[in-house]
C-alpha cells in the first residue's frame, strides 16, 4: 500500500518539546482534510480499529496506563488532549518527542493508522 | 432427596476443607489487569484456586507479601492500595492513597508498606495492619524505583529530578538522607538480596548508578556510563524493569535501554564483564535463583519471544515464543520452574528451566505479574 508522503509536524522537529499547535490552524485544517481523503481511501482493507485499540490501551498504555489516565508518560484521555489538533497528534506520534520516552511509532504503523489513533483519543468519552 | 444428600456432602467436605490449615508457602497471585482481579494460583499443583475481585486499575500493578504469607499489598495503577488475605481469599482492607501509583514495598519488619506515587510524585507510608497512613513524603517528582532496605528503611528515586531518597524509620519519624546526581531520568531500580547495593538505570543518559548502602554516607557510583556509544539508539516501547533477580554467580546481568542487549557486570568492581546481543529491547533480564541461566522478555512488537542465557558463557542457549504479549516470569523459589504471563493468549504457561519443556497452561485473564509468596523472605522483592 502506498503511504502518503512524509510531513513536517511542529512537534517532530528540533531537540524540545515545542509547544503545541492550536486547533484549526489553516494549514493544519488543510492537511487533516487531505489525510481524511487518503484514510477513507484505503481504510477498508487497512485499518483493524480493534488491533489499534488494543494497541492504545495495551501498549501506549505500558507508559500512558490501561485507561490512559497518565503513568511515566502523560494523560491521554480527551479531555487533557482537546487543545491539541489531530494532526500534530498524529506528528508526535509518528515521531516521537525527542529528548523524552516518547518514542517514533513510525517503524511500526502507518501514518493512516497514527490518524486513526490520533483521532481516537480526541473522540474518547470522558471517563 | 438425592440432590438434597449430594448437596450435603458437598457442603460437608467443603467445611472438612476449610477447616484444614492452609499452607500458603507454595501459593501465588497473578495480576489480572485488565479484570481488576487477581488469581491466586498453586505452584506445587500447577493451578489457579480462586479469584479475588474487586482490586481496580490494576494495569502496571505489584505486590508484595506480610512476613507470615498471609496478606498481600496490591499496589494498582489507580493509587490503589488493597490488602488481599489469600487463607480466606479476600480483600481485607483497601484504601485509594494517590491518584496515579507505580508500585510499592514492605519493611523489613512487616509493619510498614511503602508507596511509591507519580501523582501527588512521592511515597506515602502504611501502617500494614490498618492501612493508615503513618507518613508522606512528597518529593516534587514522579518517584519510582522504591525498594525496602535493611533497618526499617525504604529507598527510592524520583524520574524528574534524578534524586535518590533514603527515608529510616528505625526510630519511628522518618529520617530522610537526599542523595543528588543520580543521573538523567531514572526509570527503575533494584537492591540486591542482601540489601547493600541500590541501582538505578537510566533513561535519560547511557548506563547505570549505583549506591553502597553500607557506606557511611551513599555516593553516585556510574556504572557503564557510555555503553551505547558509538551505537545507534533504538526506540523503546516499553521501559525495562529492574528487580532482585539480577545476580548470577560474580556478575549482575542487567537491561541496556535503547539496545537490543543484556549487560554484564562484575559484583563487587560494579565494571563491565561482557554483553549478550538480545532478540530486542530487553524489558526483564532475570536470573533462575540459582543464577545459572538468564531468561529475558522484550518490549512490543517482540514481546512475543523468550531467550535464555548461559551466565557462564553468556550465549543464548534457547529461544522459544509462549505466544503473544509475554509481561513477566516467575521462577519457583528454588529455580526448577518458571511461569510465564501471556497477556495476549490469556494464559499463564508453566516451563520446566532444565529441558524447557511446557508443564501446564493456566487460564488468566489479561495476565501480568506473577508473584509467589516467598518472595515474602527476601529483601527488595
Amino acid at each position: 500500500m502506498a503511504k502518503l508522503g512524509r510531513r513536517t509536524v511542529a512537534a517532530s522537529s528540533g531537540g524540545t518539546q515545542r509547544p503545541i499547535v492550536r486547533r484549526h490552524s489553516v494549514p493544519s485544517v488543510l492537511l487533516t482534510t487531505a489525510v481524511l481523503v487518503a484514510t477513507s481511501a484505503f481504510a477498508a482493507d487497512t485499518l483493524d480499529p480493534n488491533a489499534l485499540k488494543r494497541l492504545v490501551h495495551q501498549d501506549c498504555g505500558s507508559c500512558h496506563g490501561l485507561s490512559l489516565k497518565g503513568g511515566l508518560g502523560p494523560d491521554l484521555r480527551s479531555e487533557t488532549l482537546e487543545h491539541y489538533d489531530a494532526d500534530v497528534l498524529t506528528g508526535v506520534i509518528l515521531d516521537g518527542i525527542p529528548d523524552t520516552a516518547m518514542p517514533p511509532w513510525r517503524p511500526l504503523i502507518s501514518e493512516e493508522e497514527a490518524e486513526w489513533i490520533a483521532r481516537y483519543l480526541l473522540e474518547q468519552e470522558a471517563q | 432427596m438425592k440432590h438434597l444428600v449430594i448437596g450435603l456432602a458437598a457442603s460437608l467436605m467443603l467445611t472438612t476443607a476449610q477447616a484444614e490449615p492452609t499452607a500458603t508457602g507454595d501459593l501465588g497471585l497473578v495480576i489480572e489487569r485488565a479484570k481488576g482481579s487477581v488469581l491466586l494460583v498453586d505452584q506445587s499443583d500447577r493451578a489457579a484456586l480462586a479469584r479475588i475481585e474487586g482490586l481496580g486499575d490494576l494495569s502496571h500493578a505489584s505486590l508484595v507479601y506480610s512476613p507470615d504469607e498471609r496478606f498481600a499489598y496490591v499496589f494498582g495503577r489507580d493509587g490503589g492500595l488493597t490488602k488481599v488475605d489469600i487463607v480466606t481469599r479476600q480483600i481485607v482492607n483497601r484504601v485509594v492513597q494517590a491518584g496515579n501509583a507505580i508500585g510499592g514495598a514492605i519493611s523489613d519488619d512487616g509493619t510498614l508498606v511503602a508507596v511509591s506515587n507519580y501523582e501527588p510524585g512521592g511515597v506515602r507510608v502504611f501502617d500494614a495492619d490498618s492501612l493508615e497512613m503513618v507518613a508522606d513524603i512528597p518529593t516534587d517528582s514522579k518517584t519510582i524505583g522504591l525498594v525496602d532496605a535493611p533497618g526499617r528503611r525504604f529507598v527510592f528515586t524520583m524520574w524528574d529530578t534524578g534524586e535518590t531518597w533514603i527515608a529510616d524509620f528505625a526510630k519511628g519519624e522518618p529520617v530522610i538522607t537526599k542523595i543528588p546526581d543520580m543521573g538523567k531520568n531514572p526509570y527503575d531500580a533494584l537492591i540486591t538480596a542482601n540489601g547493600r547495593t541500590y541501582i538505578t538505570g537510566l533513561f535519560g543518559e547511557d548506563g547505570l548508578t549505583a549506591l553502597d548502602l553500607w557506606a557511611d554516607i551513599p555516593e553516585p557510583i556510574r556504572v557503564l556510563p557510555d555503553y551505547g556509544r558509538g551505537q545507534e539508539e533504538m526506540p523503546v516501547y516499553k521501559m525495562p524493569h529492574l528487580e532482585g533477580w539480577a545476580l548470577t554467580g560474580r556478575e549482575f546481568v542487567l537491561p541496556a535501554v535503547g539496545h537490543h542487549e543484556v549487560l554484564w557486570i562484575d559484583a563487587d568492581t560494579l565494571t563491565e564483564t561482557g554483553r549478550t546481543q538480545t532478540h530486542g529491547q530487553p524489558v526483564f533480564a532475570m536470573a533462575r535463583p540459582d543464577g545459572r541461566q538468564v531468561w529475558v522478555n522484550f518490549a512490543h512488537p517482540l514481546n512475543d519471544t523468550i531467550q535464555v542465557i548461559d551466565s557462564v558463557s553468556k550465549e543464548i542457549i534457547h529461544e522459544f515464543k509462549p505466544g503473544p504479549a509475554v509481561l513477566h516470569m516467575e521462577f519457583t523459589p528454588r529455580g526448577h520452574e518458571v511461569w510465564i504471563s501471556v497477556r495476549d493468549a490469556n494464559k499463564v504457561m508453566v516451563y520446566d528451566t532444565q529441558n524447557f519443556e511446557k508443564l501446564r497452561e493456566i487460564d488468566a485473564d489479561s495476565p501480568s505479574g506473577i508473584f509467589f509468596t516467598a518472595r515474602a523472605h527476601k529483601t527488595g522483592l
